[in-house]
């Protein structure tokens, strides 16, 4: 049997962020896209503790950190702002907030 | 060997399959159980790894933090309407199509390349194993990395006045 190495953690990375990348294009409920954008992040978070693994430094999981702060304020303002969406539009379903379509 | 074996292999199971059922049910607190399952395996990853702060830090503020914040909006937001409605947007194929497209190259990349990642990945006696992760994740952040870190801490204070701002009815 194989022993687990890098790639292994990037194959399934990406596997991560593909189903990621899915639910951002196909769901119209606005709440499931930002789950969706957070499975992006962890896929990234998982390649770069992986990288940072086969390296023996911290530098990734600092990184690493980065990204969950970034994904902590993104999380924040979005739902800020799904919260002022449904206040305005009484809707969560992406493609009914078309104001700007011509 | 083989533990870490199985592992791996139990966390990606949670972690795909996590993934999978949040982007297919049709209940958003449903949803939200099934991102915490995964982002519990990843935290397992992390540990695989030997990131232990990581771990840490994806148990509370992810699963604690972040996915509150995520069901307390759910129960906010009426969403029994959208939850009788069509899931999918009408050019679901088309975005399908586009990934499978990306999925292609990813895994046209990644077999190619695959040579150039086995390096000393399974290094048994690191530099690191006397110290103690977070002991080293923590020199290096408050030394190298300590302008980005307090440049972080002034995202997270953008962030909270934004979302205030958003989400109050009159400021």
């Amino acid at each position: 049997m194989h022993p687990i190495s890098t790639v292994h953690y990037l194959v399934l990375s990406a596997a991560l962020l593909l189903i990621g990348t899915v639910g951002v294009l196909t769901r119209r409920n606005v709440v499931i896209i930002l789950m969706s954008i957070e499975l992006i992040l962890n896929a990234v978070n998982i390649n770069l503790v992986a990288f940072s693994h086969s390296w023996h430094g911290p530098q990734g999981q600092i990184f690493a950190i980065f990204v969950i702060t970034d994904a902590v304020a993104e999380a924040a303002v979005g739902l800020g702002i799904l919260i002022a969406l449904f206040r305005n539009k009484e809707t969560v379903l992406a493609d009914e907030i078309d104001l700007l379509k011509w | 060997m083989l533990t870490e074996t199985i592992l791996f292999y139990l966390f990606a199971i949670l972690v795909l399959g996590g993934g999978i059922l949040t982007i297919t049910r049709r209940n958003a607190i449903h949803s939200a159980i099934s991102l915490i399952v995964s982002l519990m395996g990843v935290a397992g990853l992390y540990l695989l790894q030997q990131a232990e702060f990581l771990f840490v830090v994806q148990i509370i503020i992810y699963i604690g933090g972040i996915m509150l914040l995520f069901l307390f909006v759910i129960m906010l937001v009426n969403l029994d309407q959208a939850a009788k409605e069509r899931q999918f947007n009408r050019q679901w194929l088309i975005a399908v199509a586009a990934v499978a497209a990306v999925a292609v190259e990813i895994a046209y990349f990644l077999f190619k390349g695959k040579n150039a990642f086995q390096i000393a990945s399974d290094v048994a006696g690191t530099v690191a194993d006397s110290v103690g992760n977070t002991e080293v994740v923590a020199d290096s952040l408050f030394r190298e990395y300590l302008l980005p870190f307090e440049i972080a801490s002034l995202l997270l204070l953008v962030a909270v006045v934004g979302s205030v701002v958003m989400a109050k009815k009159r400021i």
